[in-house]
């Protein structure tokens, strides 16, 4: 299933937030969306994601999802989303109670995800004993879970310290490379975007716009750490942003 | 800062970060009572406080006792119970109810949050007349008296409680298609629990508070109807032996409450 927007603008009352997004983002690709603080690429998600309505143009799905796709378009969220009263197990079954899955089906599913993503010992461990890296997993974990046509990452590690974050980078790639997946990766961190991303498109500050698409070639298992050209590139795309990042500071906001 | 200060003084750096970090420690509440009635005791035995200011704790206890022996006081005791458990129950449970839905609903919270603030600081006592010819003098009145005391601040806690509950957890509910039904029921409900839980302990408390004045209208038996009838006759003992009765009460509910919190809350960090 691919995600084809055309046209998209967005504003909140009198804020234009997004203008004219037109962007196509193809199966069994990462599209990573970078750009200042503020250009409006988290709603960009939520809009792509159909927990908000663009002002103006259109989302469209193209294609249907597999069948098994319990939840076509999935979110991985910043800040995790778990419910703290649930345990690790528990929170998956939430995802799963609502489609009827329950019993001996739900719990080969929440050992499956459990077992691919490394946290079949923390079954029964309550999230607030887990760490910031763990609890990420169980997010992704609880998505694969749905089995997701398209997995909408809201900044998933920017919340986590940079060693955790090399690990569970190099955890999502082995996820893609096992079973590709769609994602639209949204990140301020262009370390992320260069590692993870098949196309990475550059964002303007406010009203966010799309400056430029930046593609890479190189498959996502050989992007070592120190990689010349992925070095380059990051390089390259910090020369777009630099000067928006800059003007982007040292706006006022305007709440 | 001068680089040629004196090297030869050496102490440890100062210890600044002390206090301000509650810890748990039981016995001293036990303490503070015994020393309290002791005081007590030993002044009126020394008349140091003259009997009419207050009766010895021993008579009070010993009153108790007569209490106790005659089986008047599970008569007392059981009316009372019942009296608050179903006045309680009604209020704290459809005080629950439109907590939520004025937390839920924008409709609701419009028309019935001004009604809500209307209510509140009407002192209920006084509609007990009034409750008496609605509900009759005996059982109804009563239960209705407690139920609309507990009612008010039950609502307000609850719809407080809803509003804080973070709204990232509904966002991932509607992220993951959950039903309107089972947001609220597995995110919104449990979300809120500690704010209702501790709405329910000051809730409880005026619901005992509200006993006694239930039973100022047409009750036979009752611990309110023991504390008012020793009040007109200035039996001090017997006043107290119900006041010491109210207290044990609400010690008793405030416990049980902290034991749901424990239970219901232990994911909490």
């Amino acid at each position: 299933m691919d995600i084809r927007l055309t046209g998209v603008s967005h504003s909140y009352d009198q804020v234009e937030v997004l203008r004219d997004i037109s962007l196509e983002i193809p199966s069994g690709r990462i599209v990573c969306i970078v750009g200042p603080s503020g250009c409006g690429k988290s709603t960009l998600l939520r809009l792509i994601g159909g927990l908000e309505r663009p002002t103006s143009g259109e989302i469209l799905q193209v294609g249907s999802p597999p069948a098994d796709c319990l939840n076509p378009l999935t979110y991985i969220f910043q800040d995790f989303a778990l419910l703290p009263w649930r345990t690790v197990r528990g929170n998956i079954s939430l995802v799963l109670e609502d489609h009827g899955i329950g019993g001996q089906q739900a719990q080969q599913i929440i050992n499956d995800v459990l077992a691919r993503t490394k946290l079949s010992d923390f079954a029964d461990a309550l999230p607030k004993q887990l760490s910031g890296g763990m609890k990420q997993r169980v997010a992704i974990a609880r998505a694969l879970a749905v089995n997701p046509a398209v997995m909408l990452m809201d900044e998933p590690l920017s919340a986590l310290d940079s060693q955790t974050r090399e690990l569970l980078m190099d955890d999502l790639i082995s996820l893609w490379s096992r079973t590709p997946f769609t994602a639209v990766y949204v990140t301020h961190n262009l370390a992320e975007a260069v590692r993870l991303g098949h196309s990475i498109v550059v964002m303007s500050r406010r009203p966010g716009q799309i400056s430029e698409i930046v593609h890479l070639d190189t498959p996502l298992d050989q992007r070592g750490m120190g990689d010349a050209e992925m070095e380059e590139k990051q390089k390259y795309l910090w020369q777009l942003m630099r000067d928006e990042a800059r003007a982007a500071d040292a706006e006022l906001i305007h709440v | 800062m001068s680089e040629r200060s004196n090297q030869n003084e050496i102490r440890p750096v100062p210890f600044r970060g002390g206090g301000f970090a509650p810890t748990s420690k039981r016995w001293i509440g036990l303490v503070v009572f015994v020393v309290l009635i002791a005081l007590a005791e030993i002044g009126t035995q020394t008349g140091f406080i003259t009997p009419l200011t207050l009766p010895k704790p021993s008579d009070v206890l010993k009153t108790f006792g007569e209490l106790y022996s005659s089986g008047l006081l599970w008569k007392h005791l059981s009316v009372s119970l019942s009296r608050l458990v179903v006045g309680a129950t009604l209020g704290a449970s459809v005080g629950i109810a439109v907590g939520m839905m004025i937390g839920l609903f924008s409709y609701v919270r419009a028309g019935l949050l001004p009604l809500v603030a209307a209510l509140f600081p009407i002192p209920k006592i006084a509609l007990l007349p009034l409750f008496v010819i609605w509900f009759g003098i005996d059982e109804g009145s009563k239960y209705a008296l407690i139920a609309f005391g507990t009612f008010t601040p039950t609502v307000v806690a609850t719809y407080g409680a809803v509003d804080n509950v973070d709204r990232n957890l509904i966002r991932m509910g509607q992220s993951f298609n959950l039903s309107w039904v089972s947001i609220v029921r597995k995110i919104v409900l449990p979300g809120a629990m500690p704010g209702i839980l501790s709405g329910l302990r000051i809730s409880l408390a005026i619901a005992i508070i509200l006993l006694v004045a239930a039973e100022m209208l047409g009750a036979e038996y009752g611990i309110g109807a023991y504390i008012l009838e020793a009040g007109s006759l200035y039996d001090l003992e017997r006043l107290f032996v119900g006041v010491a009765i109210l207290s044990i009460l609400g010690i008793t509910l405030s416990a049980c409450i902290g034991m749901i919190e424990r239970r219901l809350l232990r994911w909490r960090v």
